[in-house]
């Protein structure tokens, strides 16, 4: 192996593994007792654990899957798939939340009607 | 380019295919994630997760998996040190947290199932069982693979093609992992609450 080579390639470290570890354990048993213990109001406490699910997916990504170690195309591959992520659950819940939003107080039978009258289904 | 060249060029492009594979399957979980995030509330007059999970009983398999992720990374890294009895031990450990996680999940799905709460009951339910059976699926397979590359680096003298198959495992394995925390989060933490 040529030296050029070995720089892209040095060996990860035990002490990576060890800090992903600790890190992914403590924020899970954080996330736990936050929810359990309900520390905050629900709101809140639903973006305090979807803060914590980021962290540790970062953690993960870097102490686990060492991302940006190596090939350049797996960080492109990577962002990509993010956005793909990103695109399909918002534009679910963003959609979904409309019709919800604008069909409430409606039973099945008046949904039906409505529609018959409004939206030429 | 020498031969020891080559191989590590191969074996390069071998782990930027899996992982393309990888972010892929990323994509088919976020549709899951997405339709389980629609459906949570139709729980159709049945039970939510608030009375349906059991919470401590999620949190001991979550640090299972957890722990898992992180002995397989000890194997990988034994392995590139040449360490053959080393790699075995730990692959050993993670094969047997990995079933031990499968059991639990299996156990957590016929208790659900035997009190009536299968898939059938409800939106939120079908879609429950969807998302973590998926997940669990995957660790099925995953366990079939890391038993194979066992037996292999056990029999077949520790082959450099071998060390390489496990680094695309622990690959997979630690995919999984991000996953679960995902499934943990989102499904169990986030649903789980009153």
């Amino acid at each position: 192996m040529s030296p050029k080579l070995d720089h892209h390639h040095s060996p990860v470290k035990y002490i990576s593994y060890i800090v992903g570890y600790v890190v992914s354990i403590a924020t899970t048993l954080l996330a736990y007792f936050f929810v359990v213990n309900k520390v905050w109001p629900k709101e809140a406490l639903i973006f305090v654990v979807m803060g914590i699910a980021v962290v540790q997916l970062l953690v993960q990504l870097v102490f686990f899957l060492h991302l940006g170690r190596g090939n350049r195309w797996k960080v492109a591959t990577f962002a990509f798939a993010l956005l793909v992520v990103l695109i399909v659950v918002v534009g679910s819940l963003w959609i979904m939340h409309h019709l919800d939003y604008n069909m409430m107080n409606m039973s099945p039978d008046q949904m039906t009607q409505y529609m018959n009258e409004n939206e030429g289904i | 380019m020498t031969r020891a060249e080559e191989e590590v060029a191969t074996q390069e492009k071998k782990t930027l295919g899996f992982w393309i594979y990888l972010m892929t399957d990323c994509v088919l979980f976020a549709a899951l994630f997405a339709t389980f995030a629609v459906l949570r509330n139709g729980t159709a007059g049945g039970p939510g997760g608030a009375e349906l999970f059991d919470m401590p009983f999620v949190l001991v398999e979550t640090i299972i998996l957890l722990t898992s992720s992180f002995t397989i990374g000890l194997a990988l890294l034994a392995s590139v040190r040449g360490l053959k009895k080393q790699t075995l031990g730990w692959l050993f450990v993670t094969f047997g947290l990995g079933v031990t996680f499968l059991g639990m999940e299996l156990y957590e799905f016929m208790v659900l199932i035997g009190e009536g709460h299968g898939p059938q009951q409800s939106a939120f339910l079908s879609s429950y069982f969807t998302l973590v059976a998926t997940h669990g699926i995957h660790i099925a397979i995953g366990l079939l693979w890391m038993a194979v590359v066992m037996v292999r680096l056990w029999r077949r003298n520790f082959k450099k093609t071998d060390i390489n198959r496990l680094a695309l495992l622990g690959l997979f394995w630690h995919f999984l992992d991000i996953i679960w925390i995902f499934i943990f989060s989102f499904v169990y933490l986030i649903g789980g609450m009153a």
